[in-house]
């Protein structure tokens, strides 16, 4: 199923998000994915997150499939060049994968193979266009595909908390160009901020679920704070996870924080996109708490 | 070694805003410059009066040479809409910030040639990469000044207008985004998705 046909269906639609493992068993990832992520529309599988290498999200994808759930694909433009990432798409087609979501990558210096060669042969924009491209049964050379083209509901991301927010609406309008139907938010905590964002993207016409992270504790805060580019966790925020250390770290507090920003959001989006960090069980609370 | 290469006649003419000056740069001994095909152009553009100055003169890549032989022509300068320069990629950024107001076109495309490279500042880099985006970036080069190297926009990794590799490196996006804006250029992103061409990396690549 493409999540796009819900988003046309009016529906809210709720996506989470998971990393595969530095190793080959994903049997605890599909145990929690399906004990906790089964109410849900999508489940995001990242691409070597933060340039750390794990296995592949492809593999992972297919193993999600297998028990039920509805995969989205990430890919990034980092580690392939546009002829390795049109070879993956046409893999994801023919194993029933059809919700993608288009990204540049997070530079390899920031992850744990610091020396690799950073390819960005593409970057979110050009591998967008490229899926479009696909989809209408060429290749980026213009060479045909043989048989039924693939078809894919084609996401992307956006910043709204981002200082730059210029340059990420100029950013977005060109994913939109590019073939971008979909998009999820880079985590919010600053609702106003969110909602003022909306007030300009609304103009593209499409789809945004808002990013959610479950804050763990005052330190993870700070921490984003000071390293992640686009989050920002205000004061306020910070002091309630520091008030009862014991609370964050059951997660009540968190929970609370997260519910509370999607309910100020949710009139102004199509949907909401957790990003759980390993606390995957607690998405249903939140889900709960925040009235969905 | 580089060499430069004029762009398509009708690409810089469409670039083109009202009154033109036109700054050449003969280079260095590394460079090997398309002489004749300038003079043609500028003769062409002369010929349809739009042409407020010309100064062919050469290192322009270093800022204070570049402030020196450009001080007799400030008037004509002023009066221009647009600076076309016809030089390497180091010469339109430096011209470009020496006049972050002004209409800044490159008018060449710069290639490599295995060998010695230019002497040139640091703060300003060129790829050499054969297809000059210098036109749609407000002269801050997306391949140098972008630590991924990106044409298509800013990625997420901006914090505070610091790049995610190096606190110490301004985004080059946001930098782009800045002089865009304070130029009125911003629809010089809503061009099409840009794909580099790889092909066009060396001159002695090329077919």
């Amino acid at each position: 199923m493409r999540i796009t046909e819900l988003f046309d269906n009016g529906e809210f639609v709720v996506t989470a998000e998971v990393g595969p493992p530095k190793g080959i068993h994903v049997g605890h990832l599909v145990d929690e994915a399906k004990e906790y992520l089964s109410g849900i529309t999508a489940v995001n599988v990242t691409d070597n997150q933060s340039s750390v290498m794990r296995m592949g999200s492809l593999p992972t994808c297919v193993a999600l499939k297998n028990v039920g759930l509805t995969p989205i694909l990430q890919l990034t433009c980092r580690d392939r060049n546009r002829i390795a990432l049109q070879s993956e798409l046409l893999g994801a087609a023919m194993l029933g994968i059809e919700n993608i979501l288009c990204l540049t990558g997070d530079h390899t210096k920031m992850g744990d193979h610091p020396g690799a060669k950073p390819v960005f042969d593409l970057d979110s924009v050009s591998l967008l266009h490229t899926a479009c491209q696909l989809e209408k049964g060429v290749d980026l050379s213009g060479q045909a595909l043989v048989g039924e083209p693939p078809k894919f509901a084609k996401g992307a991301v956006v910043s709204p908390c981002s200082n730059s927010v210029d340059a990420q609406l100029v950013k977005m309008e060109r994913k939109v160009m590019a073939g971008a139907e979909y998009f999820q938010t880079q985590a919010v905590f600053d609702s106003e901020k969110f909602i003022r964002f909306m007030e300009k993207a609304k103009q593209f016409g499409k789809p945004v679920q808002l990013g959610v992270i479950i804050p763990k504790s005052a330190g993870m805060a700070k921490f984003m704070n000071n390293h992640v580019a686009g989050v920002h966790v205000p004061q306020r925020m910070i002091d309630a996870l520091a008030a009862d250390k014991e609370r964050a770290k059951a997660g009540i507090t968190g929970v609370e924080i997260a519910a509370q920003i999607i309910k100020e959001c949710r009139p102004y989006c199509q949907g909401v996109h957790i990003m759980a960090l390993g606390w995957e069980a607690k998405v249903p609370e939140v889900l709960k708490l925040a009235g969905i | 070694m580089l060499i430069t290469e004029l762009k398509n006649k009708e690409v810089i003419q469409c670039q083109l805003r009202g009154k033109v000056f036109v700054l050449v740069c003969h280079g260095c001994k590394e460079v090997h410059f398309p002489e004749q095909e300038a003079e043609e152009l500028i003769q062409e553009l002369s010929a349809a009066g739009s042409v407020t100055g010309t100064l062919v003169t050469d290192y322009i890549c270093n800022p204070e040479i570049l402030t020196q032989r450009l001080q007799k022509h400030e008037a004509a300068i002023g009066d221009a809409d647009t600076l076309l320069v016809l030089s390497c990629g180091v010469g339109v950024q430096t011209a470009a910030d020496k006049y972050p107001g002004k209409r800044v076109i490159p008018g060449c495309d710069t290639y490599r040639l295995p060998g010695f490279q230019g002497v040139t500042p640091l703060q300003y880099d060129c790829q050499q990469c054969g297809e000059c985006y210098l036109n749609l970036t407000g002269g801050i080069c997306p391949l140098t000044a972008c630590s991924k190297s990106l044409v298509n926009g800013q990625c997420g990794g901006a914090k505070n207008g610091k790049c995610e590799v190096d606190p110490n490196m301004d985004c080059g996006w946001e930098r782009i985004q800045k002089r865009l804006e304070s130029l009125g250029r911003l629809d010089a992103l809503k061009c099409p998705v840009q794909l580099r061409n790889y092909a066009t990396d060396s001159e002695l690549d090329k077919e």
